[in-house]
């Protein structure tokens, strides 16, 4: 059945072996062959900033093909059944046909496996993909794993996209990318246990001990830190991590802390696990939505706004579709379609009165549920909240060392 | 050619083992001492520091894995063996089928089986939330994010591995030998201490290296199951490789947690005098 069983097998893996001399030598050979092999190192280069020529240069040549293969999160497009409206309408519109996968579960991971691909110029599968502001799209940007975005084909999204939106600190002037969606986190919390909540210090509440959720990124923990201390993280120094270093190792040490979740705190929001935690706006929006009892709240010290952004690697095989696919969705007809399915922040604000407009058309339960989107600060943020939001900081890579050594033994003890 | 057979035997698989497991090896024992970062590109210095400080920086998750392997090995042999020894001596005709019942859990991808612990133990889930509302258990009791969870989740995924190897060792016994030693006034206990047991220690010696092994370097589990406290080597391995881009220390820690297991495993297999009871199986 299975050859751990035979004597002979256990005898070669447990009792030393004489090895001869010419077996060694056979041994030595090969390594120095496989070392030859290693020693050219890792593939990384820095490069400068794409000049205005760059993108004439890279567009000039390349022609519409007539596919498209779009990398996205998971429930991140309006899907009916097996279709995805927009996208069909996309391809009504344009002639362009589209390989939609929800490939993407993580800015981590998916960077881990496209990377070495981008780095040997080899194609990754996908024309179009969707990174999170942070360290993995910073690193595609520095690293020159994105195309340069001619921006001449955006008309849709220079008349329709959000001021806020545009011309992020993370991509000064949208230079390679432009947005799918935006979202916040916050504090969710189940009014069942906790009372209200207005003040990020609840999460170092001594009466909510072991019922804490806080996220195990790096950067969204660090700032909710730095946040509790009255820290803009955008303009955060070293001395200030690591005070909110201690912040937060504090909260962990007192034992408040349940777990460093991932997408999962949801669940255990949902299930009672946890009673308060940092949490992403659409989903809390999507539950509640849902019919539970969950409360979701920008805190007074700040909360974090993100980006998840629409960019198109190097080594994409049609560009010029994956390009005409980003302008599309800033038609507010679109980017309604999108934001009814998707409930996060859309970067077209004119879609809340299309939003409006399909309610009134609505009946029953799809009315209320559109009134809702439209209604609700965590689709359609109200501006006292933006006014408490803040982005990410933009680390360097010396920088991004440091940081994670402080925030990370907090997170993986 | 026959003199080729044997070569020509072992070219396919030895091919397989030489590129798919040799030259990543090699290759990440030379990134292992490479300075750098992702975007300015890994440099070769021999920086062989990066052990010291690695191994610094995280002993405390290297001893919690090894702790916890241990304890969830010695948990599953505990589990195991009555179970294996009942199936091959008790069950008869339907050995195969309760075989396969062992095996099923298999069938069910990995993550999934680990994801389910928590809708079973949530706080207020299906068995905790009874047991709170008639008050056996206070209300702030609670399973996952704790150690028994880690460990219980190890032992979970893993026991077929254990069941198996002692199965086969027990299968094997001669039950003439068993009736041979009640001849010679061997009581039922002896009978067992002193020749089945001998007789399929090389079966539980088999499953503890196909068990403690996956369990010190799993992270799946502390990953769904664990808390702040519980993090594993695993965890930390794929965080420095896949979220940080930090090759070189983890490569580094995989060589780390490789070296102590095979040390550990030859003491184990020295201390254990695999030699005899080799000696004793092949008798």
């Amino acid at each position: 059945m299975h050859p751990s069983h035979d004597p002979a097998f256990l005898r070669g893996m447990t009792q030393s072996r004489s090895v001869t001399r010419r077996d060694a030598f056979r041994l030595a050979g090969l390594s120095a062959a496989g070392l030859a092999l290693a020693a050219c190192g890792v593939q990384g280069k820095k490069v400068a900033a794409p000049k205005a020529d760059a993108v004439a240069d890279y567009w000039s040549a390349k022609k519409k093909n007539g596919t498209l293969r779009f990398a996205n999160w998971p429930l991140y497009i309006d899907k009916d059944g097996k279709k995805y409206p927009s996208l069909e309408m996309f391809t009504a519109d344009t002639g362009i046909q589209v390989a939609y996968q929800e490939a993407i579960q993580d800015n981590g991971s998916f960077f881990g496996k496209i990377q070495p691909l981008l780095a040997a110029d080899n194609d990754i599968g996908f024309d179009l993909m969707v990174l999170t502001n942070g360290l993995q799209l910073s690193k595609a940007i520095a690293l020159g794993y994105l195309v340069p975005l001619d921006h001449s084909q955006l008309p849709n999204f220079a008349a329709n996209a959000a001021p806020k939106v545009k011309n992020p600190t993370w991509d000064p002037n949208n230079v390679h990318t432009v947005p799918w969606t935006v979202g916040l986190t916050g504090i969710a919390y189940n009014p069942k246990y906790v009372d209200e909540v207005t003040s990020i210090q609840d999460l170092w509440n001594p009466k909510y001990k072991g019922k804490v959720g806080m996220m195990l990124d790096t950067q969204e923990v660090a700032n909710f830190g730095l946040f509790s201390l009255g820290i803009d993280p955008d303009k955060s120094t070293e001395a200030d991590w690591r005070k909110a270093g201690d912040k937060l190792r504090q909260q962990r040490d007192a034992g408040l802390v349940r777990k460093y979740y991932e997408n999962d705190y949801v669940d255990a929001l949902v299930r009672g696990d946890v009673w308060i935690t940092m949490a992403w706006s659409g989903d809390i929006f999507q539950q509640v939505a849902e019919g539970k009892d969950l409360r979701f709240v920008v805190p007074a010290e700040g909360g974090t706004i993100w980006t998840d952004n629409m960019c198109i690697p190097k080594t994409a095989q049609n560009p010029v579709d994956a390009l005409t696919l980003m302008d599309y969705v800033y038609q507010p007809k679109i980017a309604t379609m999108l934001v009814e399915y998707i409930n996060y922040i859309t970067p077209v604000p004119a879609t809340k009165d299309l939003v409006l407009a399909d309610a009134a058309k609505a009946k029953g339960e799809d009315r209320a549920s559109l009134e809702q989107i439209a209604k609700s600060p965590l689709i359609f943020p109200s501006a006292a909240d933006m006014a408490k939001l803040r982005s990410y900081r933009t680390l360097t890579t010396a920088e991004e060392k440091v940081f994670e050594s402080i925030f990370q033994p907090i997170t993986q003890g | 050619m026959k003199r080729l057979a044997p070569y020509l035997l072992i070219l396919p698989g030895g091919l397989w083992l030489a590129i798919f497991l040799v030259v990543p090896m090699v290759f990440m024992a030379s990134v292992s001492t490479q300075e750098g970062d992702m975007v300015n590109g890994f440099v070769q210095t021999f920086n062989f520091s990066v052990y010291g400080d690695a191994l610094a920086l995280y002993q405390t998750q290297f001893l919690r894995s090894a702790g916890y392997g241990l304890v969830a090995t010695a948990v599953s042999v505990a589990l195991a063996y009555p179970m294996a020894y009942w199936i091959a001596f008790k069950g008869g005709a339907r050995k195969s089928t309760y075989l396969l019942l062992v095996l099923l859990p298999f069938f069910v991808s990995f993550v999934l089986r680990t994801v389910s612990w928590k809708f079973l133990l949530a706080d207020d889930g299906m068995i905790l939330g009874p047991l709170k509302a008639t008050g056996l258990v206070p209300d702030d009791f609670h399973v996952l994010q704790t150690t028994v969870a880690v460990i219980g989740g190890l032992v979970y995924n893993y026991l077929p591995f254990m069941i198996l190897p002692i199965y086969v060792a027990l299968e094997r016994v001669d039950p003439r030998v068993v009736e041979a030693a009640q001849d010679l006034y061997a009581a039922r206990r002896q009978a067992f201490t002193k020749v089945v047991l001998p007789l399929s220690l090389p079966g539980v010696f088999a499953g503890v290296l196909m068990t403690f092994v996956p369990m010190t370097a799993d992270y799946v589990n502390a990953g769904i199951l664990g808390g702040p406290e519980n993090t594993m080597i695993g965890n930390i391995i794929q965080t420095k490789y896949l979220v940080n881009n930090d090759y070189p220390t983890a490569a580094a820690l995989s060589f780390t947690l490789m070296a102590a297991m095979l040390v550990g495993i030859f003491a184990y297999a020295k201390v254990l005098g695999t030699e005899n009871v080799l000696e004793a199986a092949a008798r």
